[in-house]
C-alpha cells in the first residue's frame, strides 16, 4: 500500500568533504534509491546545491527530508514535488544512423529543440534539454532508430518568480 | 593559549583542555603518540585515563557525562584502537549522550592506501555520530574542537568523533586558537514554545479525565524535572517514564507509575492503554514502550513534545506536535493549565497499582529482585546505578525508584551488553563523592570485565554487582516462552568465580548464595570503600521478567505473571 511518488528535493549544503556520504546513508537506511542527482556549486563560495530525485512514500520522504535537515553541513532540504518551479534535465543520446535514416533523425530533433552535436557516418549524438517528460517523449521516438548509449544529467530545478528556492 | 609553537597534538589537547574537558579515557597506539605526548608537554589539566580496551573507554565517558551532564573525551589509536569504539559511539549516539571522541589515523598522504593500522573510522561511523571530522590541516584543529563541543552538547546531544591524521598532529600550528566556529546549517536552539500550541495543549488537558504524562530522555537533559513535576501535581497527572526517562520525575512520588512498556509496571501499562491523553516530554515513542505502534493510545490524544523535528511522527501520528525544549514547553505550559477533574482517575490509578503491584516470592531460590530491593533499602537510593543489558537491567528499572536526575545510566536505545561496569567507572570520575553501583549480569559484566583494572587503579570505590544465572538469562528467557523452551546458545558454562576475579585483582570479592546472606554481604561491600568490589551472586537460574509485553504485541496483551506451572498458557491480562 505504498504510494509512491518521484519527489524532486532541493538541498542546500555546507561545500564540505563527505556531506553528500551522509546524505546517501540516509537514503539507503530507509531505502530509497536516488534516481538522479546533481551537485554543482552555487551563488555562495562555500555553499553547494545538490538536487536529488528520489521515488518513494511521502510519508517516508518527510522521516528522510527531516534526517537529511538534522546532518550538521546541510543548510535546508526542501521538496518541491507539487510546486512553481523549473525543472530541466539535459540528455545525450547516441543513435546509429546512416544516411538513409539520417534525415528522420534530425526532424525528430528539431521537433523536440535538440541538437546534433556529433555526426559520422554511422552515428550521431543528439543533445536535448528540457523537462523530463518533454525527454522521454524524445526517447519514445528515437527508440525505433538504434539508440545505442543514452546519457541524462539528472534533474536541475528552481522555484520561478521571487521565491528562493 | 596565546603561545604559538605548539605543534597540531599540543593545540589539539590545549583546544580540549579549553573546553572543560576533565577526563579522557582511553589507550595510545602509534598514530596517536604525537597526542599522549601532548598530554604530557603541555602540562594540561586534562587528566588521562588509561583503559583495558576501547569500547570501555567510550562507555567510561558515556557514563561520565550520563551522571554529570558534561562530556567527556576518549582518545584512541587508529585501526583496532578506532573500530573498537565503534560500539560505544552508537551507544551514546541512540540515546543522545555528548561525547568527544579523537581518533589518531595512518598519516594523510598514506589514506586510502590500506597503511598499518588504517581504518576509515570517519566513513564507518557517518550514521552513528551527530557529526564527524576527518581534519585536513593543522590550522584548522582549534575550530574543529570548538564546533565538535558545540555540536555534542547542544540541541538534541550526540557523540562527534575527530580523526586526527598522524602527520596533521605533528605539523606545527600557526593558525588561531581563537578562530570562530562556521557551521552554517547548524541551528540547536530549541524554538521557543508556540502559544497557540502551548494553549491547544492545555485545552486538551482541561478536557482529558484520563491524563498520564510520560516522560523520556530529553526530560533529564534539558532538566525539565522541577517544571515536569510541578506540572504532574497541578494537574493530578501520573507520570510513567521509558527507561531513559527515570530520573526524570521521582519515582518515589505519589503520582510516579514507574517504568512502562515491555517490562514495564502492570499499573503504567494498564494506565497508558486506558488514557484518554497521553503528554509525551522528550521520549521518541520508541518500540520498547508503544508495543504495536497503530495500537498505542487509539483513543487517547497524543500529544508530542520534542527538541528534534525528525522525531515528530516517525512512529505515530500525534495529535498535537510541540517542537522545542521539554524545560520551556513545561514552563510554558505552567503559566496557563488549568485544573481537570482527574480524581476518579487517580483513583482507578491507586486501585491498579494495589491490584497488579511488582512482585516476587523470597523463597524458592534467590531471586535477582530481592538483591535490588535489599540494595535500594540499604542505601535509601541514594546511589548512582548503571546497569547492564538483560534481565537483571529490566529488574532494576522495576524495583530501583530513582528520585534524581543522572542517577541512572543504562543503555536503553543501543541494549549495549557491558555496558554497566565501564558506565559505573566514569560516572564515579565524575562523582567523586556519591556511591556508584554497577549491576550485570554475568553474561555482560564478562564483556569488559578487564576494565576492573580501571576501577581498581584508581581504587574507585564501585560496587560491581553481579546477578549470575549462568545464563544469557533474557535470551533463555525468550526460547522458554516463545520458543518451547528449547536452550540455544544461553548457557554460559565455563564463567569463572567472579569473586576471585577481584581478589585476583587484589579488590574486594564478595559471594551470595542464599537469600540469608543477602543483607550482610552488601552492608559489606558498602563499607568497604578502599577500592572496587565484586559481588557475584548466585541467583536463581531460571526466572522469568514479568510483567512482559511481547515482541509485536499490544501494551494491552501484556503476560502479567509467570505461569504457575510448566505446560499452563500464561496468564492474560487482557480482559476477557
Amino acid at each position: 500500500m505504498q504510494n509512491n511518488f518521484t519527489h524532486t528535493l532541493s538541498v542546500v549544503v555546507a561545500n564540505k568533504p563527505g556531506v553528500l556520504a551522509r546524505i546517501a546513508h540516509v537514503f539507503a537506511r530507509r531505502g530509497f534509491n536516488i534516481d538522479s542527482l546533481v551537485v554543482s556549486s552555487s551563488m555562495e563560495g562555500n555553499v553547494s546545491r545538490m538536487t536529488i530525485t528520489a521515488l518513494g512514500d511521502p510519508a517516508n520522504l518527510y522521516q528522510i527530508i527531516e534526517q537529511v535537515k538534522k546532518l550538521v553541513d546541510v543548510i535546508h532540504c526542501t521538496d518541491h514535488t507539487g510546486e512553481d518551479v523549473v525543472v530541466k534535465e539535459m540528455a545525450l543520446v547516441k543513435v546509429h544512423v546512416g544516411p538513409a535514416a539520417r534525415t528522420e533523425v534530425l526532424q525528430v530533433a528539431d521537433h523536440f529543440g535538440a541538437e546534433s552535436v556529433d555526426m559520422t557516418e554511422s552515428s550521431m549524438i543528439l543533445m536535448a534539454v528540457g523537462d523530463s517528460d518533454k525527454l522521454e517523449a524524445m526517447l519514445k521516438l528515437l527508440r525505433k532508430f538504434k539508440v545505442v548509449e543514452l546519457c541524462r544529467t539528472g534533474k536541475v530545478l528552481m522555484a520561478r518568480g521571487e521565491l528562493p528556492t | 593559549m596565546t603561545k604559538t609553537s605548539w605543534d597540531g597534538a599540543q593545540i589539539l589537547v590545549k583546544s580540549l583542555e579549553a573546553q572543560g574537558i576533565e577526563y579522557m579515557f582511553g589507550i595510545p597506539g602509534g598514530a596517536t603518540i604525537p597526542i599522549f605526548d601532548a598530554l604530557v608537554t603541555t602540562g594540561t589539566k586534562i587528566k588521562f585515563v588509561l583503559t583495558r580496551h576501547e569500547q570501555a573507554a567510550t562507555h567510561m565517558a558515556d557514563g561520565y557525562a550520563r551522571a554529570t551532564g558534561r562530556p567527556a573525551a576518549v582518545l584512541v589509536t587508529s585501526g583496532p584502537g578506532a573500530t573498537n569504539t565503534v560500539t560505544g559511539i552508537m551507544t551514546a549516539h541512540i540515546d543522545s549522550v555528548p561525547m568527544i571522541v579523537v581518533s589518531g589515523q595512518a598519516a594523510t598522504h598514506m589514506l586510502g592506501k590500506d597503511a598499518f593500522q588504517e581504518a576509515d573510522i570517519y566513513g564507518m561511523t557517518m550514521p552513528i555520530v551527530k557529526h564527524s571530522y576527518l581534519i585536513h590541516d593543522t590550522n584548522h584543529i582549534p575550530r574543529i574542537v570548538r564546533e565538535a563541543f558545540h555540536i555534542a552538547t547542544t540541541g538534541r546531544p550526540g557523540p562527534v568523533l575527530i580523526d586526527v591524521p598522524k602527520d596533521i598532529s605533528m605539523a606545527p600550528f600557526v593558525g588561531d586558537p581563537l578562530a570562530a566556529m562556521e557551521l552554517p546549517g547548524y541551528n540547536p536552539e530549541a524554538p521557543a514554545p508556540d502559544p497557540a500550541t502551548i494553549q491547544a495543549i492545555a485545552d486538551a488537558l482541561l478536557r482529558a479525565r484520563k491524563p498520564i504524562i510520560l516522560i523520556g530522555h530529553g526530560v533529564i537533559i534539558s532538566d525539565a524535572c522541577t517544571a515536569i513535576r510541578t506540572l504532574a501535581e497541578k494537574i493530578h497527572a501520573p507520570v510513567t517514564s521509558t527507561l531513559l526517562g527515570k530520573g526524570g520525575f521521582p519515582e518515589s512520588h505519589a503520582l510516579s507509575l514507574g517504568m512502562l512498556g515491555m517490562h514495564g509496571t502492570a499499573y503504567a501499562n494498564k494506565a497508558m492503554v486506558e488514557a484518554d491523553l497521553i503528554l509525551n516530554f522528550g521520549s521518541r515513542f520508541d518500540d520498547r514502550i508503544l508495543g504495536v505502534p497503530a495500537r498505542f493510545g487509539r483513543d487517547a490524544v497524543k500529544i508530542h513534545v520534542d527538541i528534534d523535528p525528525a522525531e515528530i511522527g516517525k512512529m505515530l501520528k500525534p495529535e498535537i506536535v510541540c517542537l522545542g525544549d521539554a524545560r520551556q514547553v513545561a514552563e510554558a505550559l505552567l503559566k496557563v493549565v488549568g485544573n481537570p477533574d482527574t480524581g476518579a482517575w487517580i483513583k482507578h490509578i491507586n486501585a491498579l497499582k494495589k491490584d497488579f503491584p511488582l512482585h516476587y516470592r523470597r523463597t524458592g531460590g534467590l531471586k535477582m529482585q530481592h538483591i535490588i530491593e535489599e540494595l535500594y533499602t540499604l542505601t535509601g537510593g541514594k546511589a548512582v546505578v548503571a546497569t547492564d543489558v538483560g534481565q537483571h537491567q529490566m529488574w532494576t528499572a522495576q524495583y530501583w525508584k530513582v528520585d534524581r536526575r543522572n542517577d541512572w545510566l543504562s543503555s536503553g536505545g543501543a541494549g549495549t551488553m557491558g555496558f554497566g561496569l565501564p558506565a559505573a567507572i566514569g560516572a564515579q570520575f565524575g562523582r567523586r563523592k556519591d556511591l556508584v553501583v554497577s549491576v550485570s549480569g554475568d553474561g555482560g559484566f564478562q564483556m569488559t570485565m578487564p576494565d576492573f583494572a580501571t576501577a581498581c587503579n584508581h581504587k574507585l570505590p564501585i560496587k560491581a554487582i553481579v546477578l549470575n544465572n549462568s545464563y544469557l538469562g533474557m535470551v533463555r528467557q525468550w526460547q522458554e516462552l516463545f520458543y518451547a523452551d528449547r536452550k540455544s546458545g544461553v548457557d554460559l558454562e565455563g564463567n569463572p568465580d567472579f569473586a576471585k576475579i577481584a581478589e585476583a585483582y587484589g579488590a574486594l570479592g564478595l559471594r551470595i548464595k542464599r537469600a540469608a546472606d543477602v543483607r550482610k554481604v552488601l552492608t559489606r561491600a558498602l563499607e568497604y570503600d578502599s577500592g572496587p568490589c565484586i559481588i557475584d551472586v548466585q541467583v536463581h537460574k531460571e526466572q522469568n521478567v514479568f510483567p512482559m509485553v511481547p515482541a509485536g504485541k499490544a501494551l494491552e496483551d501484556m503476560i502479567l505473571e509467570p505461569r504457575p506451572r510448566r505446560g499452563r498458557p500464561p496468564v492474560a491480562a487482557r480482559k476477557k
